[in-house]
């Protein structure tokens, strides 16, 4: 084991699948001399050399139409967008094209395709550089959508996508990459996508959440905890498909849950885990299925005072948590 | 009348590159697509199929430069007009009805995509769908993983003029112009996308011009002679296959047809203009040049005529017969396992 930050976890991970299997690729746009903006792949470039480690011409849709044509011909290709909120040119190419590939071809043709992307707010981004995209692709059934919390998870799931043969949207919250640290295990391993985890026992209340949230939703725990509410926390990790055993096991059992993620909530991906709980765990509740996200407005602006009237955080959380609490 | 006069077939053909044989070859594969096409669009008619895009004008353009690849080698990304394509590509006329049928063996998709939406692993034909264009830039992809992986293959996409107007068009040329991949772009230019004509895709309706933009060589041929688009994919595909990057084909041709079954064409179009555009239907014209050559005459034109014809009629009732999808499979195959 050693303790690393997000940033070096992810790429660990794309080091060691680009050094065990030669299909893998990688692709993005400033991502070989530059090593990406947030330097994820910095070194990969000198370590596989340019025919490996791609700068893409400025145009997401090619990039990904590119990535696909490849992955149909029997590579791996490992997608870097530039900041989640470029990721809509290339929609129609997601949507429209990788995810429907497997179905429209009678199984024919799979597209092993990982697209990774940093996203999430807290960084003075502005409007353009701190969307939250997963809710867009998590309604896409043939798409798998994953959002990682810690170093462990980021490394273990990332060799898990590249090894998968769907195409796999991979969300790095961009404050994450150096604000969290964690340990990680030496050598290769793999964390199976679609498996959520409780990251806190509790018997009190379902705290449910993925990606940086989770570390929003353990901070206000322990300050509830001080107060005598006891929360549990379960970490999706993956957004779709989502481990509905887990979160329902957790709601059955504290009889109160709240979900938490930083995008908006008209429509977010806590929607749905709402859904699943009123039809699996109506029985259970002793309160109304509580969200925690961001207003519905269009996405975080520049301004300090303005970003944050707008994110949510762990007080958020904490005033959410005690209304259920006494409910 | 022989549409050729005054010049020597044989060497027509033979500055083609192609024998005789070869040119009876494509008038073959030229003809069945003439015949699956009308005989699709019949079955429409009768509701027995409930939908098709012809490909009628086009046979000349898609089965010629098919004929310039290595059929067991080269990939093909398709577009909904490339049946003629398609059939030197390997399918066969049985394939081709499971597919207008829907099918559960239809190699395409058993059943999942429309009439005339290609895709077949085995022939190396790359599965299209339905957004046009997004297929140009995956072309480019195909060709990258072969390059990468030291394989001598090329790839050729079709598109029209049409989905030449989409951004992926501009992302996909740009791309292999970067990196020199082994990729030829084959842009049919009918002058229609459905009811847009070219002059409302751009101001410069010859689309061929736009390579110089990317770098690499774009050139425009007569479509409706096979012999003149064998010539210049074939030197287009010796380039990819070389190393010395992609090519842009553009064939003229014509759309004989209405876009698809559900569309009517003389709401944009008159009469008048599809009756002279019938004139220079290319299967007549290749069918004269080859009896001028002296490769086919009356006798043998109607018993490959009639030959075509039966093989199409039992493709139909072998398809039609055949087992529809089981509905339960509907919901199965969303994630590769």
């Amino acid at each position: 084991m050693s303790e690393m930050r997000l940033i070096e976890a992810v790429r660990d991970g794309l080091r060691e699948e680009l050094a065990a299997d030669g299909s893998v690729f990688l692709i993005g746009q400033d991502i070989a001399v530059n090593g990406g903006v947030f330097r994820v792949t910095e070194g990969l470039l000198e370590e596989f050399g340019p025919e490996r480690i791609i700068d893409s011409p400025l145009a997401e849709s090619g990039m990904v139409g590119v990535a696909i044509g490849a992955a149909m011909n029997g590579l791996r290709p490992v997608v870097e967008i530039q900041f989640a909120d470029f990721i809509f040119p290339a929609f129609n190419q997601l949507v429209s094209e990788a995810a429907r590939m497997y179905y429209r071809t009678n199984g024919e043709f799979a597209v092993p395709l990982v697209i990774r992307a940093p996203y999430g707010g807290g960084v003075r981004g502005g409007l353009y550089h701190s969307q939250s995209v997963e809710a867009y692709f998590a309604h896409v059934p043939g798409l798998k959508v994953v959002v990682p919390s810690s170093p462990h998870d980021a490394k273990g799931l990332l060799k898990a996508a590249i090894r998968d043969d769907n195409p796999v949207l991979f969300f790095e919250h961009k404050l994450a990459y150096n604000t969290v640290r964690g340990e990680v295990p030496d050598g290769d391993y793999t964390v199976p996508i679609g498996e959520a985890v409780v990251r806190r026992e509790g018997r009190q209340l379902s705290l449910i959440s993925y990606g940086l949230s989770v570390h929003h939703c353990l901070e206000a725990a322990e300050t509830l905890s001080a107060e005598g509410i006891d929360c549990e926390v379960v970490d999706l990790r993956t957004v779709s498909p989502l481990d509905t055993v887990t979160l329902l096991d957790s709601v059955k059992k504290t009889g109160r849950a709240c979900i938490v993620h930083e995008d908006n909530l008209t429509g977010g991906v806590g929607a749905e885990v709402a859904a699943i709980i009123a039809k699996g765990a109506f029985e259970y509740l002793d309160a109304p299925v509580q969200r925690v996200g961001a207003p519905d407005v269009p996405s975080f602006p520049y301004s300090p005072t303005l970003e944050d009237a707008l994110l949510p955080g762990p007080s958020d959380i904490v005033h959410a948590a005690r209304e259920l609490a006494t409910y | 009348m022989p549409a050729n006069d005054g010049i020597d077939h044989d060497d027509r053909l033979r500055g083609s590159g192609l024998d005789g044989d070869d040119a009876q070859q494509i008038y073959r594969y030229m003809l069945l697509a003439r015949v699956i096409s009308e005989k699709s669009w019949l079955l429409t008619r009768q509701g027995r199929v409930l939908f098709t895009m012809p490909c009628d004008g086009q046979e000349a353009a898609d089965v010629a430069s098919a004929y310039a690849l290595d059929a067991a080698n080269d990939f093909i990304v398709p577009y909904a007009r490339s049946l003629g394509a398609m059939l030197v590509k390997g399918m066969t006329t049985q394939e081709v009805m499971l597919n207008m049928f829907g099918k559960a063996a239809d190699p395409n998709s058993g059943g999942r995509q429309m009439p005339m939406h290609w895709g077949h692993k085995k022939l190396g034909i790359i599965s299209m769908g339905s957004s046009v264009g997004t297929t140009i830039p995956r072309a480019s992809g195909v060709a990258l993983a072969s390059k990468l992986k030291g394989e001598a293959a090329v790839t050729m996409v079709y598109f029209g003029e049409g989905s030449a107007s989409e951004g992926d068009f501009h992302e996909g040329l740009a791309f292999a112009g970067v990196h020199r991949l082994p990729v030829v772009f084959f842009c049919n230019n009918n002058g229609w996308a459905t009811s847009v004509p070219v002059s409302l895709q751009s101001a410069e309706p010859q689309v061929s011009k736009r390579a110089q933009g990317y770098g690499f060589p774009g050139v425009t041929v007569d479509g409706l002679d096979p012999l003149t688009v064998y010539q210049a994919v074939k030197t287009a595909v010796d380039r990819a296959r070389s190393g010395d990057g992609p090519t842009l084909v553009e064939a003229t041709t014509i759309r004989m047809m209405p876009h698809s079954s559900s569309d009517d064409h003389l709401r944009y179009r008159s009469q008048e203009e599809l009756d002279a555009e019938k004139e220079s239907d290319p299967l007549p014209r290749f069918r004269d040049f080859l009896i001028s050559a002296g490769l086919l005459d009356e006798e043998s034109d109607q018993v490959l005529r009639d030959a075509v014809d039966q093989e199409v009629e039992a493709a139909i009732e072998y398809a039609d017969a055949a087992p529809a999808p089981d509905p339960e499979t509907a919901h199965t195959g969303v994630y590769a396992p």
